[in-house]
């Protein structure tokens, strides 16, 4: 029996060297992404017999990781910026997109009926707004009767991806905000309380009265949470739905970002949702693996080509056709193995 | 009588297996120390940075701002004390009660079968109260205690003072009760324990003076076991102070001052476990700096708790 087990495991030891010697790919970094990535290896594993063993360790942990060179490549929410990426010999590109949405408790307002612009979601977050009848969003909202309700500010307890591009736009938005508290994976927030995740953040808000808060958009759609209009670059109030998040992917400008450090937010665009934000890969210029360069951008590139499908069951935007074009491009012209170039 | 010289010319069977065993268990022991000092040394050497830019400001400032990478801990350190000390305080009379009843008083037939419930009790993952704590305990607290409450009170007060907050039941009184909850089955399992080791023939002796019940336990078999729930006390503090998950649920994580009870807070652990994950230089260096005050603090509990054990142990 016991002799049994032992090589039941010792098996199970040797299948595991044997599947992890088929050069799997290996990646760690952002959360945000990593259900869409974990759907890709899936397919790509039966496709190619090549696994992905990616760890979902955040961005920040992420960025160590692929500085460290423990992993292939690194994920992160956060774009770094062009100083970054030359210090270090790091080249990113966009995979998915996603954004956030503001979700609010009041009873009688339906999904999309409350309209704010960034400046006044600002005002809120500073706590300069304090009730929901305040003169700045009746004067949004000319059609709707708000109610004298105290307005609590929900906001995540966690470093996350998504307060980083939450506070960012606010930052954008309001010249207040940029001043006292500025844009970050976690800041200092004036005021409100915190809850850990987008469900933390969800939970928070469905149990208060009055209450704000924000959270990813899949998570804001799967749970049918009531979400507020938001005022765009173009003055137009949209809906946070696929098209205006691929809207502001379209809209922006890749070519002129150096290094690719470029946040979706406020694009131009009559569609496009204002707080929209890429998830990056992050890989060496230089590599000295040939076969490990490869294999990473044969990955993304066939994600790019047979992912979207499982993207957008997940709730993830696509990127639009012309993004994926001129990012195979600059592979090309960016990322070199000892013998030139790995893609394609 | 001197033993004879020539009796053992072989040295017994297996004796060459002794030193081996010996040091596999100075191994044992050392390992102990070995991993201790290594997470002192981490602590410190990685907090180090976070401390040495911040001095002094580090526990006496509540101005934690990534943005601009000035990190003060005193709101978190606050927050720790304040949830463990209630949670100690709801916990421990509930605990001594449920040890008492099932060894006094309850029927031997009922006793066995509460107690391992008490103690599977202890044995829920944290995470589980902790969910239980958002979706279950903090509406229905909003709601039925805390709204009403906060109506109830006349404005201005030094109640109202002591309750005005959010009523959403994310605050450092909600927390300290799920804190309380989880050390309850643990520090009630010990505490029974302890109480069976009282000899009969003590407690036979208080009720043949003629003493009621609660005499007999107050006067007589509380007093027996008086160190030992020290112990049981520090223990249920020592849980208290690191628990984590469940915390950071349900606290409301503010890193300011909590101004009153149903206001929300935040802990050193779930600063931690909040921002860790994303956290690079300074950053990730105030926290561990966090992680090394939560050390020295559960540290000098467990010393004070060893001190007054061995102050009492004669006594």
């Amino acid at each position: 029996m016991l002799k049994q087990l032992a090589v039941a495991i010792g098996a199970t030891l040797l299948a595991g060297v044997g599947v992890a010697a088929a050069a799997d790919i290996t990646g760690a970094g952002a959360t945000f992404p990593a259900p869409v990535y974990a759907k890709w290896a899936e397919a790509y594993k039966a496709q190619t017999g090549v696994g992905l063993n990616y760890q979902a360790i955040g961005s920040g942990g992420g960025i160590k990781q692929i500085k460290a060179k423990t992993v292939e490549f690194g994920a992160s929410d956060k774009p770094l910026t062009q100083e970054d990426l030359a210090g270090a010999g790091l080249y990113q590109f966009p995979t998915v997109i996603g954004g956030v949405v503001p979700v609010f408790n009041v009873g009688g307002l339906q999904p999309g009926q409350l309209r704010l612009t960034g400046e006044v979601l600002a005002d809120i977050y500073l706590g300069k707004i304090t009730k929901w009848n305040d003169p700045a969003i009746a004067k949004l909202n000319p059609a709707v009767r708000m109610p004298a309700l105290p307005i609590t500010v929900v906001h995540r307890s966690d470093g996350s991806g998504t307060s980083f591009l939450f506070t960012t736009y606010l930052s954008w938005s309001n010249p207040t905000w940029k001043a006292k508290v500025g844009g970050s994976d976690s800041v200092q927030w004036p005021i409100g309380l915190g809850g850990k995740g987008n469900d933390g953040v969800s939970a928070f808000v469905k149990q208060t009265p009055g209450s704000i808060g924000y959270v990813e958009y899949a998570y804001a759609k799967q749970n049918r949470l009531n979400y507020a209009s938001m005022q765009n670059n173009a003055g137009q109030f949209v809906a946070p739905t696929a098209a205006n998040f691929a809207a502001a992917a379209a809209g922006a400008d890749w070519a002129h970002a150096p290094g690719n450090y470029l946040l979706l937010l406020n694009q131009p665009g009559a569609k496009a949702w204002p707080i929209t934000g890429a998830t990056f890969i992050l890989v060496y210029r230089q590599q000295s693996n040939e076969a490990s360069c490869k294999g990473v951008l044969k990955f993304f590139d066939w994600g790019y080509k047979n992912g979207d499908p499982a993207a957008v069951q997940l709730d993830y935007v696509p990127l639009p056709a012309q993004v994926k074009a001129s990012m195979r491009k600059q592979w090309a012209a960016n990322v070199r193995g000892p013998q030139g170039p790995c893609y394609p | 009588m001197a033993p004879p010289k020539t009796q053992r010319l072989e040295r017994p069977r297996g004796a060459w297996a002794d030193p081996l065993f010996r040091a596999a268990c100075a191994g044992a022991a050392t390992f102990v120390l070995v991993a201790l000092s290594g997470i002192i040394i981490f602590l410190t050497v990685d907090g180090w940075p976070a401390l040495q830019k911040f001095g002094l400001g580090f526990f006496t400032s509540t101005e934690w701002n990534p943005v601009t990478d000035i990190y003060g801990a005193a709101g978190p350190i606050v927050g720790t004390l304040i949830s463990s000390a209630l949670a100690l305080a709801m916990a421990l009379p509930l605990a001594m009660g449920i040890a008492v009843f099932l060894v006094e008083f309850c029927p031997r037939a009922l006793s066995r079968p509460v107690a391992v419930a008490v103690e599977l009790l202890a044995g829920v993952p944290s995470i589980i109260y902790g969910m239980w704590g958002l979706f279950v305990l903090a509406p229905f607290f909003a709601a039925k205690i805390q709204t009403p409450l906060m109506m109830s009170v006349p404005d201005g007060s030094w109640l109202s003072k002591l309750i005005q907050g959010v009523p959403n039941g994310a605050n450092v009184f909600t927390a300290s009760l799920i804190l309380a909850l989880m050390i309850l089955p643990y520090m009630a399992a010990v505490f029974r324990e302890l109480l069976l080791t009282v000899p009969a023939q003590v407690r036979e002796s208080a009720y043949a003076l003629g003493s009621t019940p609660f005499e007999a336990i107050s006067k007589v078999v509380l007093p027996y076991v008086r160190t030992g729930s020290i112990g049981v006390i520090m223990l249920g503090l020592g849980r208290a102070l690191g628990e984590t998950m469940a915390v950071t649920f349900i606290i409301g994580n503010s890193h300011v001052f909590p101004k009153s009870l149903f206001d929300s807070g935040s802990t050193l652990a779930s600063t931690i476990a909040n921002e860790f994950q994303e956290a690079t230089g300074m950053h990730s260096a105030a926290l561990v700096a966090c992680g090394l005050v939560l050390f020295m603090i559960t540290f000098s509990v467990l010393a004070i708790a060893r001190g007054l054990l061995s102050a009492q142990r004669y006594g």
